[in-house]
């Protein structure tokens, strides 16, 4: 495992649900047991190249989020290795019973792919925008929940999609993702990436966040305060060693992520510093609210996502120490 | 000795074993491990394409009870087909079993399917037949749901997805024993006439006697016989049936009952066992 990181983070040309497609078919070519399901959504999931080139291995459930997650997990019954997409809406909190019995509890080898996390669903709004997923996953036993960062780290981590066994949530977002790493990076699931060594303050992010928060430790560093950043990709399992050692030598926390504080990345990182090394933690993230429509940009400001919000929870947490 | 006879004497012993594991307990899901019975006893008395010594092999049928609360007959079919020891049916829902209420893949041998939450059998079952005809194995699926259980709207989204997929390695039993566990179905919610029902989502349906297995198993090789799409055969049945203390009362889906009830149930079912032996050897 070692990351390169990038000096700095433009979006890249293509959108990650072309990464992901073409990743998973080239996996695909070799490996039979890879089948693909998908809600009436492939065309905004990205997968009509798999399905135009594997007809047979992808199935189109029709809107039935709940029957796709069980035909998943009774062809994984079968040997399959299948991926189910949809809206990470209707991946999560719409099929919740679905993930925890047929798939999670029956210990089958299941990945759930919801994509538009966060504010990334945008235009769909409210409705749409999953700021609850993962908390609402992360309560069920031994699932994998992960959230991919940019290209360079999707693709180096599917090959360890197929070869790990268990029941996956794969946070995806499907649009022009800032680029962070360069190629060449490796990375493991269940071991976060530290981006930039810091002792003063340990920013740790996921997903559209990383970005934000390496651009917030250079506020930082301006303003003399040194900050450590994790990329905290795999939120179950928890990296814990990573957290309280960032506990014991910056002394001072801030979450950042793409979701609801509340059951999310905030409060996963809050269990483990409450039982390890207790310091002041801040919590960027939507603070318990529900989403609603608008641009992108407009969604990151009135929710205070922004490297600015970022680095002022930095200060605050580092005011906070005792 | 005949088929008929076997069937039937299987389904009897299958009966009894299931009151002697719900008999430790003193309570159980008696009213719809009973109306199984018959269903269970064509299955593993001839139908299905299985071996006990190899649980896992590949190519074998798999069986769905997505009405999971069925579990017990299940465990005791399985232990009569030598899948574990017989002795072990006397552990269910006790501390550590591998015999839980509801049916669990990775704890019982033999059980295929975890199930117990309600519809969700019909889709695993769906995943399951899909994923043996991409392997080409000629395996099938069966799946048993329940009429209460066909409340659940993910029951009609596998009910819609079957026959587009032209699943028709999947042979579902539909247990309509016109009960669930506030009532009667069509006091709950009534589902109404599920054979019309499904073959209005292109189902190939069938409607038999649920507790003549001899019925159940030529339901069975015609439902085999159909290609195109799955089949769906509805069982007439009555929760309960076969046990005195449970058959006629109308809330008898978890029931307790006294050790004096209980003794009379096997008597009375050990009776008919005993004549469906001497039927089986004649």
């Amino acid at each position: 495992m070692s990351v390169i990181v990038r000096e700095t983070f433009e979006k890249e040309p293509h959108m990650l649900r072309e990464t992901y497609c073409n990743g998973l078919m080239a996996l695909a070519e070799t490996d039979p047991r890879i089948v693909a399901l998908d809600a009436d959504l492939m065309s905004s999931s990205g997968m009509k190249p798999f399905w135009k080139k594997y007809p047979d291995r992808f199935i189109n459930c029709g809107i039935a989020e709940a029957n796709m997650v069980g035909v998943a997990a009774g062809l994984s019954a079968t040997g399959k290795i299948p991926f189910a997409h949809t809206f990470g809406t209707f991946a999560s909190r719409r099929v919740c019973d679905q993930v925890f019995m047929s798939a999670a509890y029956a210990k089958l080898n299941v990945r759930i792919v919801g994509t538009d996390p966060g504010v990334t669903a945008a235009f769909n709004g409210g409705t749409h925008m999953p700021l609850e997923d993962m908390a609402v996953l992360r309560a069920i036993p031994e699932i994998i929940l992960v959230e991919p960062t940019d290209s360079v780290q999707l693709e180096a981590i599917l090959p360890q999609l197929i070869s790990d066994y268990g029941t996956y949530y794969i946070r995806l977002q499907r649009k022009n993702a800032a680029a962070v790493y360069a190629p060449g990076s490796t990375f493991e699931i269940g071991r976060g990436d530290v981006l930039r060594s810091g002792k003063a303050v340990t920013l740790i992010a996921s997903g559209i966040l990383v970005s934000e928060a390496l651009k917030a430790a250079e506020l930082l560093a301006g303003q003399g305060v040194d900050a450590r950043v994790i990329n905290l990709f795999t939120w179950k399992p928890i990296d814990r060693k990573l957290i309280e050692v960032a506990a014991r030598e910056t002394g001072a926390i801030v979450t950042c992520e793409n979701h609801n504080i509340v059951g999310g990345l905030g409060s996963a990182v809050a269990e483990v510093v409450g039982e390890t090394w207790p310091v002041p933690i801040e919590r960027i993230g939507t603070p318990d609210v529900f989403g609603e429509v608008g641009p992108e940009d407009y969604l990151r400001t009135r929710f205070h996502l922004n490297a600015v919000d970022i680095a002022a929870a930095a200060t605050k947490a580092v005011a906070r120490k005792r | 000795m005949g088929k008929v006879e076997d069937l039937r004497l299987f389904a009897e012993e299958i009966r009894v074993a299931t009151l002697k594991e719900f008999a430790a307990l003193g309570f159980g899901h008696v009213g719809g491990a009973m109306s199984v019975v018959e269903t269970l006893a064509a299955l593993y008395g001839g139908a299905m394409r299985i071996d006990p010594k190899k649980p896992d092999w590949a190519e074998r049928d798999r069986l769905v009870v997505s009405k999971g609360h069925a579990g017990p007959a299940v465990y005791a079919t399985l232990a009569l087909k030598g899948y574990f020891p017989e002795a072990e049916l006397f552990t269910l829902n006790k501390p550590g079993t591998n015999l839980p209420s509801h049916c669990d893949r990775t704890k019982t041998v033999g059980i295929d399917m975890t199930t117990g939450s309600l519809g969700q059998g019909m889709s695993t079952a769906c995943g399951l037949a899909l994923g043996q005809k991409l392997d080409g194995n000629g395996a099938r699926t069966y799946l048993i749901i329940g009429d209460g259980e066909c409340d659940e709207g993910q029951i009609w989204e596998g009910a819609l997805f079957a026959p587009h997929y032209k699943l028709d390695n999947l042979i579902a039993f539909c247990d309509k024993n016109g009960q669930q566990l506030d009532g009667y179905v069509k006091n709950v919610l009534d589902t109404g006439d599920l054979a019309a029902k499904f073959a209005a989502f292109g189902w190939f349906t069938q409607t038999v006697d649920g507790h003549d297995p001899s019925a159940v198993d030529a339901a069975i090789q015609t439902a085999a016989a159909h290609t195109g799409g799955p089949s769906m055969i509805v069982l007439n049945t009555v929760k309960g049936h076969g046990c005195t203390f449970a058959e006629g009362k109308e809330f008898n889906h978890h029931i307790a009952f006294t050790k004096e009830e209980m003794t009379a149930a096997l008597i009375s079912a050990g009776a008919i066992l005993s004549a469906a032996r001497a039927a089986a050897k004649a």
